[in-house]
């Protein structure tokens, strides 16, 4: 072809055949890589599912509550790296997409959310299941469009997703009205997108002298740690960083969002550090004197009282996004810089300069003692612990699977208790916390890897909140895996409640309080999730005893099919280590 | 501390809102706001002016450099830029007060636009001293009515 041989090398844009604005954003759709939406139809998104069912470009999965079908876009996202998708129908169909972009906004997933919108001529008037969406997601989203003529759909939607997935990742609102969706046109589909803000372009680079700086700073320090966060899991240099860190001796200590972005079985890896993180991790960033802060942003659940921070250290700080830079905490090195940019480069640097790696044998030798002497650990009890069906679930796996999670007490301990040597495999709602998260996003996980166990550890309050997606699994056939460990409270409300408030319980049981179940009283456990389950036509099973549990983990991971796995467990459990809010490491509760 | 911050940004709806919005959601208070296109009309100006605090208005003005619709953002400290603003104030006039307005209107080389039996509407264009200079001595006459743009501001 003549194209191809073209000198020029601008890429032309394409005119399509005659369709509607729905059938125009099926096939945009297809043209960004979609291979999978998770939506709910109504009326002011039934001409999009209409456009779909003539399609078969695109697989439309239908959830069962328009949240549980935005957090498996999540899930989706989380586990691939590629933008998850999902859509809904105006009014309260939108309105329960709200959770999801918060979070997506909160932990920089990339993800688009179409939603249907009433008829333009009704815009502003209280039409039925009308409510202004653009507006009410303006402040959590990293962009959004209202669009009032189809002709501008090929853009918008090639933009929506240039900007969820490009330089720090995040949701992309796209509201469409009913007629725009009806309307007829011959779609001129863009081959590139220009933004008139110069910062959406390149992504920003360090500079040789910048990263020159960095290494000066390692070659003198005593004790430097890097501090490892989400951006390095979406920049995709969890490679790098293990080469740079290699090189370097510097060891390792992630946030919740970076687990995986260093393997949690390398000699350098301190896990992670944070209010309920390592010990060893915490007090390593604490007595530090050099903090490599890589893609992270200093986040309170980090930092407990921030002016007390790593306040022996010099801190560098690189990040893509400008903004996060002396936002939490003020530093000496902010390098605006894509993360993986920036470690490639550091180790081109370190490979062609006689860059000498600090002498950090004492200091790791202290970090040993302390990880030798205060592990993530819990003493045994005659029942199951929660610790303990984790640990199980990791030994059973081999580290394998796809965790995602609900919110609690469980979120910690399944990322103290199954260990990480890969990113995109702990998948939570970490930044907002939403609980009812886990469920939904292990079946998007699962969508994404049909050949990974994927595996939900949640808490009986979270897994109560998405339940009705087991119904979405049992149909679309996704072997997504629940392990609930069922305290019957409120696992992380109770810890709060017994350390800061006299162990009063304000609304945190959540079964009958004159007959609270529990291991010793199983008559008492409610509800019956595995009646649930079956009810559902998803397998479930129920164990209490400690000697069943292995055997009974084993059966659910061996079921091919969605399953239920409800672990009943003590809730006098507290999740430690743990550093009280706004408190600091020397404050730090270790038993 | 005041600042006077000139946003450049797409003449697209919603654009204000976003704007605006990353100021409200952080709690300062907008003293005051003006947007208009720019010679360019793919291109909007806003002129935002508000009082805070240093840091947390530092950090606000990176995240609304994030924003996609925005161009460029210019935070002008006092002195830096030639700042305007302009105001119509309709002002009670009778036959005995009428000359005496004038008479002040012309010291601060303002404009009469406007004369009825029972009041004048004046517009004058300045900075902030000399509009709330003018605006204290007509105040005694009686203000019916006051609309202003909000400050402009143009680096010198």
């Amino acid at each position: 072809m003549k194209s191809s041989t073209s000198p020029s090398s601008f890429p032309k844009p394409e005119i399509g055949r005659a369709m509607n604005g729905a059938d125009v954003v099926v096939e945009c759709l297809a043209r960004e890589g979609v291979d999978v939406i998770f939506a709910y139809p109504g009326g002011a998104s039934q001409e999009l599912h209409q456009a779909f069912a003539r399609s078969d470009k695109v697989r439309v999965i239908l959830p069962r509550h328009e949240q549980g079908g935005s957090f498996a876009a999540e899930g989706y996202a989380r586990a691939t790296g590629k933008v998850g998708v999902c859509m809904a129908t105006s009014g309260p169909g939108a309105t329960n997409l709200v959770s999801a972009i918060a979070d997506a906004y909160m932990d920089s997933t990339p993800m688009v959310a179409i939603t249907g919108q009433v008829f333009t001529k009704y815009i502003g008037k209280s039409a039925f299941q009308e409510t202004d969406f653009f507006g009410m997601t303006l402040p959590i989203v990293k962009h959004s469009y209202l669009v009032l003529d189809a002709a501008d759909l090929p853009r918008i939607i090639k933009e929506a997703f240039y900007l969820a997935r490009t330089g720090r990742p995040g949701p992309v609102v796209i509201d469409i009205p009913k007629d725009v969706q009806q309307a007829k046109l011959t779609p001129v589909f863009p081959a590139t997108v220009s933004f008139a803000n110069p910062t959406l372009g390149e992504l920003p680079q360090a500079t040789d002298d910048q990263l020159k700086r960095i290494l000066d700073l390692i070659s003198t320090a005593k004790k430097p740690v890097i501090y490892a966060g989400g951006g390095l899991v979406s920049a995709e240099a969890h490679a790098d960083l293990k080469t740079f860190a290699e090189k370097t001796n510097i060891p390792v200590a992630t946030t919740l969002m970076g687990i995986g972005a260093f393997p949690e079985s390398h000699p350098l890896s301190m896990r992670w550090f944070g209010m309920h993180g390592a010990a060893y991790g915490n007090w390593a960033v604490d007595q530090s004197d050099l903090v490599l802060c890589l893609g992270a942003r200093f986040d309170d659940r980090i930092t407990g009282e921030v002016s007390k921070f790593a306040a022996g250290a010099t801190i560098v700080h690189v990040d893509i996004d400008a903004s996060e830079h002396n936002k939490n905490k003020r530093v000496q090195f902010p390098v605006v810089s894509d993360v993986k940019y920036a470690l490639t480069r550091l180790n081109e640097l370190i490979a062609a300069a006689k860059f000498t790696a600090p002498d950090t044998k004492p200091w790791i030798t202290q970090i040993n003692e302390w990880k030798r002497d205060y592990p993530f650990s819990y003493e045994d009890h005659k029942h199951i612990l929660p610790q303990e069906a984790i640990k199980t679930l990791y030994e059973l796996t081999k580290g394998d699977a796809i965790i995602a999670t609900g919110v609690g007490q469980h979120q910690m301990w399944a990322a103290q208790f199954y260990q990480f040597d890969e990113p995109r495999r702990y998948i939570s709602s970490l930044g907002l916390g939403a609980m009812g998260y886990g469920y939904p996003a292990a079946m998007g996980a699962k969508v994404a890897c049909p050949d990974k166990q994927v595996i939900d550890i949640d808490g009986d309050g979270s897994f109560l909140m998405n339940v009705q997606e087991l119904a979405t699994c049992a149909v679309e056939k996704i072997a997504a895996k629940a392990m609930i460990l069922n305290n019957q409270h409120l696992g992380m409300v109770v810890q709060w409640e017994d350390r800061f408030y006299q162990s009063i319980r304000g609304n945190t049981i959540l079964g009958h309080q004159d007959n609270i179940g529990s291991p010793d009283n199983p008559g008492g456990l409610y509800p019956d999730f595995v009646k649930i389950a079956e009810g559902f036509g998803v397998k479930g099973r129920r164990v209490i005893k400690k000697s069943e549990l292995k055997e009974a983990i084993q059966e659910m991971l061996d079921h091919d099919g969605p399953y239920v796995l409800d672990v009943i467990v003590p809730y006098t459990e507290h999740v430690l280590p743990m550093i009280p809010a706004g408190k600091t490491v020397k404050e730090m509760i270790l038993k | 501390m005041r600042h006077t911050i000139s946003v450049l940004v797409e003449n697209k709806f919603g654009v204000l809102a976003r704007v605006a919005g990353m100021f409200s959601g952080r709690g300062f208070n907008i003293d005051s706001l003006n947007v208009a296109p720019t010679h360019d009309a793919a291109l909007s100006r806003i002129t935002v002016v508000l009082k805070g605090d240093d840091s947390s208005l530092d950090l606000c003005i990176k995240q609304l450099r994030k924003l996609v619709n925005v161009v460029d953002i210019v935070d002008f400290t006092e002195g830096q830029a030639v700042v305007r603003e302009l105001v119509l104030v309709k002002v009670k006039a009778d036959t005995k007060t009428r000359s005496e307005i004038m008479q002040i209107s012309d010291i601060f080389r303002t404009k009469i636009v406007n004369v009825s039996q029972e009041s004048v509407i004046i517009e004058i264009t300045g900075d902030e001293g000399k509009v709330s200079a003018f605006l204290k001595l007509v105040e005694p006459f009686g203000i019916l009515e006051l609309a202003r743009t909000g400050v402009l501001a143009q680096k010198r």
